[in-house]
């Protein structure tokens, strides 16, 4: 397969970057998409350029490392993958792919495809968690009963894997459906009640703080979602975060 | 209030409550207008009262402003830091391969809404103001219908009406539904509010075309 790569390049930081045009033969079908790029960066250092810089880890579509914008949607044109996941058999001979990083302010590019998404992980951390006594008396969280219907709704946000492609998709550049699925994750669970009144209240002020945009509920974010994230869960942030208005 | 609204989730809501809110006058203003069609002393009576009523005149309508100012307002604040929020755009961005035109340009349907509006002003609200408070003309109840039909004389002026409306459909296909996503409201009943998004964002700027076009070919 003969074909034409647009790919963004940007020094740093804090440089002007580009698209640049190469062009690569000999890709065949059963190679992933970031087997493609292996190509390319081998292709490029033995001519002693500088590789294309992109994020890539378990390539088993678990870890939401990968990310890039391909031909205008984030992870490329299939549906429930992430980039490591995407095949070239999705193109033909002759065709011209389009690859971008994930653009959003509260994602600043660190160098070609790679951007910074730490905003999701400072998030997390404003309250995207449970507090749980582990000194030694810690009780089983089976032992709690949950309704199987609220169990497979937390478990299905627990799901995200962060890779910031709501974020992408969007229009906007809203992060509400990663973090409302961190949200919902714990709001459906018995051991989530304690702490979800400050819980939404922080990772919202947290999200805002970001700079993302907010959502206007097109549902660009739940079609590219590789793991199928519902926007349901949005809306239940939004009573979570409505309720938790009014307790103060 | 204002601390309330500074959050993305209350902008969200805001816009939700004001915008159901000018849903409900729309089928108001909709109910009035169809008895022009077959019942000119029915459409007086309603024009009247509406005109005349202390409670429409001196709460509803004042309330009603508010409603429309702010919705436009907080719909230009929001896009304004939605935009914001991506400095650098894509050089390619396929947005038709995951959401729905209408949901995309909800800005573009609300201004030609508003463009509507400024006409609507113009055509009706501003004189009926000037004739009752700045001119103070004596009641008259049968004046309505009268001043009403003139104004659909004029093609172009039809043609704007008509496609004005068809602009609203648009903005009514994602907005009506989308205002209960916002305000929380995503369950089993789901598909049964984007049914009747659907029917409502339908039948209710066509009802207000086929009134417009009814009234044109009258005067013929």
């Amino acid at each position: 397969m003969k074909l034409t790569l647009k790919i963004w390049r940007q020094e740093n930081a804090k440089a002007t970057g580009k698209m640049v045009s190469y062009p690569i033969d000999g890709i065949e079908g059963d190679m992933s998409f970031l087997e493609m790029l292996d190509v390319l960066n081998e292709e490029l250092v033995a001519k002693g350029e500088d590789p294309v810089e992109f994020d890539h880890d378990c390539r088993e579509g678990i870890c939401g490392t990968c990310s890039l914008q391909i031909n205008g949607e984030p992870h490329g044109p299939d549906r429930l993958i992430t980039t490591c996941q995407l095949h070239m058999r999705k193109f033909n001979d002759g065709d011209t792919i389009v690859i971008e990083p994930f653009r959003a302010n509260a994602f600043p590019v660190v160098k070609d495809l790679i951007v910074d998404r730490s905003a999701f992980d400072r998030i997390q951390q404003a309250g995207g968690y449970v507090s749980v006594n582990t000194s030694g008396n810690t009780i089983d969280a089976n032992s709690i009963p949950v309704n199987k219907h609220d169990a497979d709704d937390s478990f299905a946000a627990a799901t995200c894997i962060g890779c910031g492609a709501c974020v992408a998709a969007c229009k906007n550049a809203s992060a509400m459906l990663f973090t409302s699925a961190k949200v919902s994750q714990y709001a459906l669970l018995p051991q989530g009640q304690v702490e979800a009144t400050d819980r939404v209240m922080n990772m919202v002020r947290q999200m805002d703080l970001e700079g993302f945009g907010n959502c206007t509920n097109t549902g660009a974010c739940e079609i590219e979602c590789p793991k199928g994230i519902s926007l349901e869960n949005i809306a239940r942030m939004n009573r979570e975060y409505l309720s938790a208005s009014t307790k103060g | 209030m204002g601390g309330f609204l500074k959050s993305s989730i209350a902008k969200k809501v805001a816009m939700a409550l004001s915008g159901l809110f000018l849903v409900l006058f729309l089928l108001q203003h909709f109910t009035i207008n169809l008895t022009s069609v077959f019942s000119e002393d029915l459409f007086n009576e309603l024009s009247h009262f509406m005109g005349t009523n202390f409670l429409v005149q001196a709460v509803l309508q004042p309330v009603l402003i508010f409603g429309v100012i702010f919705h436009f307002v907080m719909g230009f604040v929001l896009e304004a830091k939605n935009r914001g929020a991506r400095n650098v755009k894509y050089v390619k961005y396929n947005g038709g391969a995951n959401s729905s035109w209408m949901s995309r340009n909800m800005i573009y349907s609300g201004l030609v809404v508003l463009a509507f509006l400024a006409l609507h002003f113009y055509d009706f609200w501003v004189p009926e103001i000037v004739h009752k408070y700045v001119e103070s003309h004596p009641e008259d109840a049968s004046r309505y219908y009268s001043e009403m039909i003139v104004k659909f004389e004029d093609p172009i002026r039809v043609a704007a009406y008509c496609l004005s409306f068809v602009f609203l459909s648009l903005h009514l296909l994602h907005g009506f539904s989308s205002s209960f996503q916002s305000m929380g409201w995503n369950n089993k009943y789901a598909k049964g509010v984007r049914g009747l998004t659907v029917a409502y964002a339908i039948i209710i700027p066509l009802g207000f075309i086929f009134i417009a076009l009814f009234h044109y070919i009258n005067n013929l």
